[in-house]
């Protein structure tokens, strides 16, 4: 109910936003990027609702005004997290004072071990302004699954591990989904891309 | 420098010089015909359970790898990851083959080792020991003792930029 009213509420604020474009936001459905994928078709991650380190329930709505990037990942992932996460952290100096605006986003993909408190330190090594989000495991499920993202445990002797999806997801100031980051791009590309959505919105 | 000459050794002569470093409580990085190059743990934040270990190995002769202990570590397991369409594929592994004279690169985009179940965080700086089981074609299994120095869990890329030879 509270959801389909933040909802209505975020549509409302859209709609006054395209009158003029106040906040210089362009309602352009389309845009081109130099290496990321536009996303700006599709319509995903708009209900998931989690909780962050402090146990503050959060949704995509309560990171207005900032640029959100999520990213889905494991502390225990020894690979492709920490490259990613520190790729973020590299992007956010690059960017310079629109830096400012971009908000990392750690969606963990493993909540059974990865708890609060190793979440909030693991995502602050790499900048004390990322955010982590976790929930049930129902509910890490159903935010995968509004992504689009794929993971498996994967059993590993008495313990397992997890295959995922890396891509990175941006969404504009107004919470529009519009940029696909793949882990094999470079901070500088990504940096490049990520200004192209700035000056959409 | 041990290596080096090591390596001009015959391999009875040269198992006998092993025998004397070991005597003499010499650490060497490399045991037997194997080179290991740029070997590094990634630190950890405490609570964190596991972390990847990262290396280079080149073997002599056709060997493989069969698996690794630390005493940091409770499991320690040989993984692949493996990127197809942006996901990241990971698979425990049961061994690696090394080919001869081929440098067998264990980094994030694809071998690693896992240290699972750590007995506690591993900071930065940390020398991490680990002992490699390796198997060579003619059946002679051998342990090589290698020490791994703890990177920052924000490095931003992966091994070999620059890693360190020895310690």
């Amino acid at each position: 109910m509270t959801d389909s009213l933040t909802r209505r509420r975020l549509l409302a604020g859209i709609g006054v936003l395209s009158l003029g474009t106040l906040a210089g936001c362009s309602d352009s459905n389309k845009l081109s990027f130099k290496y990321g994928k536009d996303l700006s078709n599709q319509i995903l991650g708009r209900t998931f609702r989690l909780k962050d380190t402090q146990g503050n329930e959060k949704t995509l709505s309560s990171f207005r005004g900032m640029m959100p990037m999520v990213f889905f990942g494991f502390t225990q992932c020894p690979a492709v997290c920490p490259t990613t996460l520190a790729r973020a952290a590299q992007i956010k100096k690059l960017m310079g004072r629109d830096g400012d605006r971009l908000q990392v986003i750690f969606i963990s993909l493993d909540p059974e071990r990865d708890t609060p408190q190793v979440l909030d330190a693991y995502v602050k090594i790499f900048d004390p302004t990322f955010v982590a989000l976790s929930g049930t495991l129902e509910q890490t499920a159903a935010t995968a699954k509004e992504f689009g993202v794929f993971y498996e445990k994967i059993p590993a002797g008495p313990t397992y591990t997890i295959s995922h999806t890396s891509t990175s997801f941006v969404f504009d100031s107004r919470g529009t989904l519009r940029l696909g980051l793949s882990q094999s791009l470079t901070a500088q590309e990504c940096t490049e891309d990520l200004l192209t959505v700035m000056e959409v919105c | 420098m041990n290596l080096a000459i090591a390596r001009n050794l015959s391999f009875r002569s040269f198992k006998a010089a092993l025998l004397g470093l070991a005597l003499a409580g010499a650490c060497s990085s490399a045991w037997a015909q194997t080179v290991v190059d740029g070997a590094w743990v990634r630190a950890t934040v405490p609570g964190q359970p596991s972390t990847g270990a990262f290396l280079t190995l080149t073997a002599s002769t056709a060997s493989t790898l069969l698996g690794a202990q630390s005493p940091v570590a409770g499991t320690v397991q040989i993984h692949q990851s493996s990127m197809k369409d942006d996901v990241m594929r990971m698979l425990p592994v049961e061994q690696v083959p090394l080919p001869a004279g081929t440098p067998v690169v264990f980094d994030t985009q694809g071998y690693h080792i896992m240290l699972i179940d750590l007995k506690q965080q591993v900071k930065e700086g940390d020398q991490v020991p680990l002992t490699l089981t390796l198997v060579d074609d003619q059946g002679t299994r051998q342990t090589l003792d290698v020490t791994a120095t703890a990177r920052a869990l924000n490095q931003p890329d992966h091994a070999g930029h620059d890693a360190h030879h020895g310690h």
